[in-house]
């Protein structure tokens, strides 16, 4: 293996994390610094754009360029850096109410245009910042401080909404869960184009335990299964149970039960054009299914970033204008003598 | 009959077509104007049209006008009333009545003056000119009926020859005006390039619409007006105020070696900044059209936070939403320019029209102290400037810059030389340099212009994070201290306020010992100056002052008005300078002349109330 270029500690800040103790936000926050590092991109050409909220602090412990900024918003702005100047590596960094609330639409329209960004959307279900609101992704009948008797409205789902928009890259993991954020966080900047990552983040304040099935290793052990581009879709203690076709839906079988063998097993394809299955997988839920983790979707293509210089490229071939002067002297005009 | 021909020889004369929105008045607008320039004349124009795109035919909420003054010498409003109307059908005269004076022509299509025509337009007679007390010249050419008889070998169909109409009518006011034709046959087929056969047909009905003039109705006066003005020497495009401030953001960003960058999010009357730009592809013009206004200024405000030179346009109701992003640069303190083409307001307003009443707004429109540059161009091409001035400011300074223009300067057009870009001033952001890397932060400021220093994301070592929270004024680390807030509140004002030292001052135009000062600021300078003149040569002592430079004012603002025992400040709002100038220089005795009503200020009825206020002393 090749030597890495930096370590997490090039990625740091010195500046004191002042998330509550036990927050997803910091592993979180150390999962991306191993990301980076590994990904040998240098800290001068990252950006780190963020919204506002408890998870929209972290680009003050980066030691990249960052802008923290306002909210919902973090979407738009990370548009403009990136067209701006192709070069740098943009991540995104949102709450579920900066990115699916307040944000949304600038959420499904980044995506949409496909501009290579990596939005990482921590998804404690609850706004931490403003001390406990029920957020865009709270359950149906959620009690909190704004919603004393339960809401009594539905929830996005962040994969729907990002398919719904034409997303090309889905992941998710576990804040706590370091391996799995990290080769998520890697890929997600590795695919060309928008990409979503949904982290499962804990508020300890205000919405503890709300990713409980999955929040400890035994947990996901049971109740996760991980998703490997090529590789069968098999889960459990011990790898024991699978997913299969049903109709137009999954089932979840037992190997070794009623004949089943790991042929029978669906293999997952993350670069299938078609987003039908990725939307099956990313919407399973406990008790019946298996939470998915990992890359559910990688489908490539041309980004608008990319797409927008290639055009000046191609409009520059044909039109020999380089400056204003040019331009206004090889057009409409006449001459006072 | 040619012996008969009158031909007066004029100073100006004001040409005003007008007929239904789909009649193509706006374009025969636009050729005349622009072959009178070509022919040395100055020209200042004003598109005054429905904000329906089709509103029912023949209505009077359907027309559609443009206003052309063209001059021997300069001229430098649209002027107030017409020597000429082009009335293509009766809803067109009586929404235009108004602006006739007893000597003007009236152009009619007599075809669509029937019955019919003149119910659509609420009249009660069945003679329109007596119902609106009208007694001019009046040429009522068969415009339809001749136009459909000119392309009947054309191969067009009635539909489609009846649309060139409107060339018709621009062929008579080319023969009352002695104007050859060849331009506006260029132009033509400029513009129909890929359609011959239409471009043929317009000629061809152009052609005979002069020649109708020539051949029956060679009794009427026609004009000469002679192009006198000592113009400078050097080639001349006509451009209007949107295409104006397109021109001088490119300029800009060519001068700072920079990369443009434009979010925006259509609408009226700004749109056309957004068609414009996004054409300049070879030039390396970046535009994204947004998916609301908010994104526009946001994605300006990441593409100036890495590195190029950000621009977001809109009106009224776009610059309410994005002025929460604005904040963020004026916190953030990084270069930013918002154009705003004012509109009617307030909500949706009146959107074709044009008001000055987003002054306040602009200045002080966002939560917290919150101070930021306003810049108010003053004519169409005088955009260029303003948009250049306003770019150069903000890379300079590191602040969002408001650019105020307005629909009458925006749409309304004039020859403009085409400049030379070494004639303007440099363009410098203040860059970090190596130099500084040892323990650089991001607040550090210039000791003089309070100006903090820009460190691109890609340059190495300079790594930094900025945000909308308040940063500690030493460490910039988030602070929420009360001293340093403080601290930092009246730096941002003074970085601002140091600005003045970097602006022309005011200059007085007129008597300096004038009896009246006349304050006017932005796109009311033609009208103001026109006024101003007109009092001068009738005897009265009047001087003006007209503001481009809002905020800061220029350095010699208040001993300026201080030297005038009577001031008045004309603004198309109910105050709104008035009372910033009130607040910034107290004991100021200032009277006011306010309009409301979307439409440019009329220089006689101002001549008469400079009158008035003098009389009143
Ligand atoms: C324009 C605006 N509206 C409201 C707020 C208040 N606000 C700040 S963060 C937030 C919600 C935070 O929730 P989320 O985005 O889920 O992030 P978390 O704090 O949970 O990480 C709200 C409503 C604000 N800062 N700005
Ligand atoms: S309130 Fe919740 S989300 Fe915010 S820092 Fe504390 S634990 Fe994290």
């Amino acid at each position: 293996m090749s030597e890495q270029l930096y370590t997490a500690k090039d990625f740091k800040s010195d500046q004191y994390v002042r998330w509550c103790p036990g927050c997803g936000d910091h592993a979180l926050l150390n999962s991306l610094h191993k990301a980076m590092a590994g990904l040998g991109i240098a800290p001068h050409m990252t950006a780190v754009i963020s919204g506002i909220g408890c998870s929209s602090r972290l680009p003050y412990y980066m030691n990249t360029y960052g802008f923290h900024t306002i909210h919902g918003r973090a979407a738009a702005i990370a548009t403009g850096v990136k067209v701006a100047n192709p070069e740098l590596t943009v991540w995104q960094i949102s709450g579920d109410g900066d990115g699916l609330a307040i944000g949304g639409n600038h959420f499904i329209h980044a995506l949409r245009r496909n501009v290579n960004i990596n939005i990482v959307l921590l998804n404690n279900r609850i706004y931490g910042l403003t001390k406990g609101q029920y957020s865009p992704t709270s359950p149906r009948g959620f009690v909190s401080k704004s919603s004393p008797y339960g809401t009594v409205e539905d929830p996005f789902r962040p994969a729907e909404l990002a398919f719904g928009a034409r997303g090309r890259f889905f992941g998710r993991c576990v804040d706590v869960d370091a391996a799995c954020s990290i080769e998520v966080l890697t890929a997600s900047a590795k695919h060309k184009g928008a990409s979503v990552v949904e982290v499962l983040q804990n508020c300890v304040i205000f919405n503890d335990g709300c990713h409980n099935a999955v929040a400890t290793k035994e947990g996901r052990a049971k109740n996760a299964i991980y998703l490997k581009h090529g590789e069968p879709m098999l889960f459990g203690e011990n790898n024991e149970k699978g997913l299969m076709q049903e109709g137009f839906g999954l089932k979840v079988v037992t190997l070794g039960e009623n004949g089943i063998t790991e042929k029978d097993i669906l293999v997952h394809n993350a670069h299938c054009e078609d987003n039908t299955l990725h939307m099956k997988l990313a919407l399973m839920e406990g008790p019946d299914f298996p939470i998915a983790l990992g890359v559910i979707r990688d489908v490539e293509s041309p980004s608008y970033d990319e797409c927008v210089y290639a055009q000046i490229e191609e409009v520059r071939a044909k039109k020999p204008a380089r400056t204003l002067e040019d331009f206004l002297l090889s057009g409409d005009k006449w001459e006072i003598k | 009959m040619a012996d008969e021909l009158v031909v007066k020889e004029l100073e100006r004369v004001v040409v005003r077509f007008s007929g239904d929105s789909g009649d193509g008045m706006q374009l025969a607008g636009n050729i005349f104007s622009n072959l009178s320039a070509v022919l040395g004349n100055d020209i200042s124009t004003f598109p005054d049209y429905p904000a329906e795109i089709r509103a029912p035919q023949g209505t009077i909420s359907g027309v559609s006008g443009f206003q052309v003054h063209i001059g021997a010498k300069k001229v430098f409003t649209s002027g107030d009333k017409c020597d000429v109307l082009v009335a293509m059908n009766p809803a067109a005269l009586k929404t235009n009545a108004k602006y006739l004076t007893p000597q003007s022509i009236i152009i009619i299509d007599a075809d669509s003056f029937t019955k019919k025509d003149l119910e659509k337009a609420l009249f009660v007679t069945d003679d329109p000119f007596k119902e609106l007390g009208l007694s001019q010249q009046v040429i009522d050419a068969p415009i339809t009926s001749m136009c459909k008889e000119s392309l009947k070998e054309s191969g067009l169909d009635n539909k489609a020859a009846i649309r060139c109409k409107n060339m018709f009518a621009l062929g008579l006011v080319c023969w009352l005006f002695n104007r050859p034709l060849d331009y506006a046959m260029h132009m033509l087929q400029e513009k129909f390039a890929k359609k011959p056969t239409i471009a043929d047909a317009n000629i061809k009905v152009l052609t005979d619409g002069y020649n109708y003039g020539h051949n029956t109705h060679a009794s009427v006066s026609t004009y000469i007006v002679e192009s006198k003005g000592e113009k400078e020497k050097g080639f001349y495009t006509d451009v209007n105020g949107n295409l104006a401030t397109s021109y001088g953001l490119v300029a800009a960003a060519e001068k700072a070696g920079l990369q443009l960058f434009l979010g925006s999010y259509p609408i009226t009357p700004a749109t056309d900044i957004l068609h414009n730009l996004a054409k300049f592809k070879e030039l390396g013009v970046i535009t994204v059209q947004c998916e609301d206004e908010i994104s526009g200024a946001c994605s300006a405000i990441g593409a100036s936070f890495a590195g190029n030179l950000a621009v977001t346009t809109t009106s009224g109701p776009g610059v309410c939403l994005k002025s929460e992003a604005i904040n963020l640069a004026v916190i953030a303190e990084l270069p930013l320019v918002i154009v705003n083409v004012q509109r009617g307001g307030p909500s949706t307003g009146m959107p074709t029209k044009s008001e000055q009443t987003d002054l306040l707004q602009a200045v002080y429109g966002r939560n917290g102290e919150s101070p930021l540059v306003v810049i108010a161009a003053t004519s169409p091409t005088n955009c260029f400037d303003s948009a250049y001035m306003a770019a150069k400011i903000a890379l300079e300074h590191m602040t969002p810059v408001m650019l105020l223009t307005d629909g009458y300067i925006a749409n309304g057009s004039a020859a403009w030389k085409i400049p030379s870009l070494k004639d303007y001033p440099e363009i410098k952001p203040n860059y970090v340099t190596k130099e500084m890397q040892e323990g650089w932060k991001p607040y550090v400021r210039n000791t003089i212009s309070q100006v903090r220093y820009w460190a691109v994301p890609g340059m190495e070592g300079f790594m930094h994070r900025v945000g909308g929270l308040e940063k500690d004024y030493v460490t910039s680390a988030i602070s929420t201290d009360p001293d340093n807030h403080q601290r930092m509140t009246i730096t941002r004002q003074a970085k601002i306020d140091y600005i003045a030292n970097c602006i022309p001052d005011i200059e007085i135009q007129g008597d300096k010992d004038a009896d009246l000062l006349v304050v006017g600021w932005g796109g009311t300078y033609g009208h103001l100056y026109s006024a101003v003149e007109k009092c001068h040569e009738e005897g009265k002592k009047v001087a003006l002052a007209h503001f481009q430079y809002i905020n800061p004012l220029p350095k010699n603002t208040e001993e300026v008005l201080k030297g005038f025992k009577k001031i008045v400040v004309v603004e198309q709002n109910l105050g709104q300078f008035a009372g910033l100038l009130r607040m910034k220089i107290p004991g100021l005795d200032i009277c006011q002349l306010n309009r409301v009503k979307g439409q440019p200020f009329n220089v006689t009825r101002l001549v008469e109330e400079f009158t008035k206020l003098m009389e009143g002393m």
